[in-house]
């Protein structure tokens, strides 16, 4: 199955992404909870604003770091994995 | 900060201090609920003065400059402090994700507006209102179910994320499956389906609350049983279950360990590492007399539980205590006499057999709602003197 890459991913409401820097890291709060984003999700998750799709996310990151080959399939595996934990809503 | 217990070769190192990501401030102890499991000191009607506003914005400030990202305001009933959205206000500004944990009881749509604008970002309604109250609500009862409902929307309408809590115990947990339907009815995001935990006033009251074991399988098969179906449907409704851990071989990680993420402090200012700690008898700093730059790092009360070197037998040489940390304490103090004790849940306590007792107590127990002591001020005197 391929996925769609014309799709916008966007946070779920109440769902917040933001640095933390005691962690030093980024982190997603959600009510009575956080996760702490590896930087690889952090990078990605810093794109996500509700206006890119995932091809413009891709793009983005593409520039950013040239000549890494599984980087689409990383952040395809990346929305997958947010969206059935429901941090994210893609549409 | 490190290592304090190398001197004993089965004793590993204190690890270093965690951050205390979680911050909790019990605004006031004042509520217009008297629940029977309610988790707040017996002695509360006894406990000094509230903080004020300028000194919780000192207490958020502090511990967000340390680490702290969650904040939950509860109580009591948070509500009834008049400054509560200029508390959720600051909050927020701080970069907090601020929790409002209330019974709905005095929540209205004009302030479930004004914290929105204030900066809240969830509301979690505890079903934990009189028992008469939800079993109308389980019961039917037209009228309560249309205000819990329409709050309920209202929250949602806001645009905020809602968790559901329903306290379960044996005069109620046979009818899950009527409290997952409401809330699922309700939108939930989250449905927390915890059996009352055994401290403050359930512990007093715990013969008359505690389920069988029977009664929990059936529940906990009938709560899986909703999450295949959820799933099934795509609906982004999370069930937790929590389980008394009376049923348990082995006790919980308590708070994670002691003092490591969580920071509560009480309505007058007493900063301790859980909510049910007060009880202990150790020597809890206040945030009026230091900093908690120095709570956390550097008071007795912080640290007597941290690593391991504190641990008796069985815990001290036991390999599973990075795993679970010996427990819970105040579970270990209430049971035990002694704070520093293996959590008697745990089958290799001396102790252990207080909680086969009360296992077969729940078996034969008869003891009705109406027998049992309500959370209000008159039994609150009553037992802080005794
Ligand atoms: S548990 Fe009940 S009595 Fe205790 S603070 Fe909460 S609502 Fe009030
Ligand atoms: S003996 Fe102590 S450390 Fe070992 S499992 Fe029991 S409570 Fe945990």
């Amino acid at each position: 199955m391929s996925f769609d890459r014309h799709l916008t991913p966007r946070w779920r409401p109440g769902y917040r992404f933001q640095y933390e820097p005691a962690q030093k890291a980024h982190v997603l709060l959600y009510p009575e909870g956080m996760i702490k984003l590896n930087e690889s999700a952090a990078l990605i998750g810093g794109l996500i604003d509700g206006e890119r799709d995932v091809a413009a996310i891709i793009a983005a990151l593409d520039e950013q770091f040239p000549g890494v080959p599984e980087l689409p399939e990383d952040i395809e595996q990346f929305m997958e994995v947010a969206r059935a934990e429901h941090w994210i809503e893609l549409a | 900060m490190l290592n304090t217990g190398s001197n004993s070769p089965d004793v590993p190192a204190t690890p270093e201090v965690g951050l205390p990501l979680w911050l909790l401030a019990e605004l006031t102890y004042r509520c217009p609920l008297q629940c029977p499991y309610c988790s707040n000191p017996l002695d509360f009607a006894a406990q000094g003065q509230e903080l004020s506003t300028a000194q919780w914005f000192k207490v958020m400030a502090e511990a967000r400059e340390m680490g702290a990202a969650q904040l939950g305001f509860s109580g009591g009933e948070p509500l009834v402090r008049q400054d509560l959205a200029e508390l959720i206000g600051e909050g927020r500004r701080l970069g907090y994700y601020t929790n409002l944990i209330t019974s709905g009881i005095g929540l209205t749509e004009q302030k479930i507006a004004d914290f929105k604008q204030a900066g809240l970002d969830h509301i979690q309604i505890s079903f934990q209102a009189s028992d008469e109250q939800v079993n109308n609500l389980l019961a039917g009862s037209k009228k309560a179910f249309a205000q819990k409902l329409a709050m309920a929307r209202a929250v949602k309408a806001h645009g905020y994320p809602m968790v559901l809590n329903f306290v379960t115990h044996r005069h109620n947990i046979d009818k899950i499956d009527r409290i997952i339907e409401l809330c699922i009815a309700l939108e939930a995001d989250f449905v927390e389906l915890a059996t009352c935990q055994f401290y403050g006033w359930a512990h007093l009251n715990r013969a008359g609350l505690l389920p069988t074991r029977a009664q929990l399988e059936r529940a906990e098969r009938i709560t899986n049983e909703y999450r295949d179906k959820l799933q099934a449907a795509g609906n982004p409704c999370k069930l937790i279950f929590v389980t008394p851990d009376y049923y348990e071989e082995r006790p919980k990680a308590c708070m994670n360990g002691w003092g490591s993420v969580f920071l509560t402090i009480t309505p007058d200012g007493t900063a301790l590492p859980c909510h049910g700690a007060r009880q202990l008898p150790v020597q809890f700093p206040n945030v009026r007399e230091h900093s908690l730059q120095h709570i956390w790092y550097n008071s007795f009360g912080f640290n007597r539980f941290r690593g391991y070197a504190w641990m008796p037998e069985p815990c001290r040489s036991c390999d599973e205590k990075e795993k679970d940390f010996g427990g819970c304490r105040c579970q270990a103090y209430m049971l035990t006499g002694d704070a520093s004790n293996a959590d008697p849940v745990c089958a290799k306590s001396a102790d252990h057999r207080v909680i086969l007792a009360a296992r077969e107590e729940a078996e034969t127990a008869s003891q009705p709602l109406t027998e049992m002591t309500f959370r209000n001020d008159r039994n609150s005197r009553l037992i802080a003197r005794s």
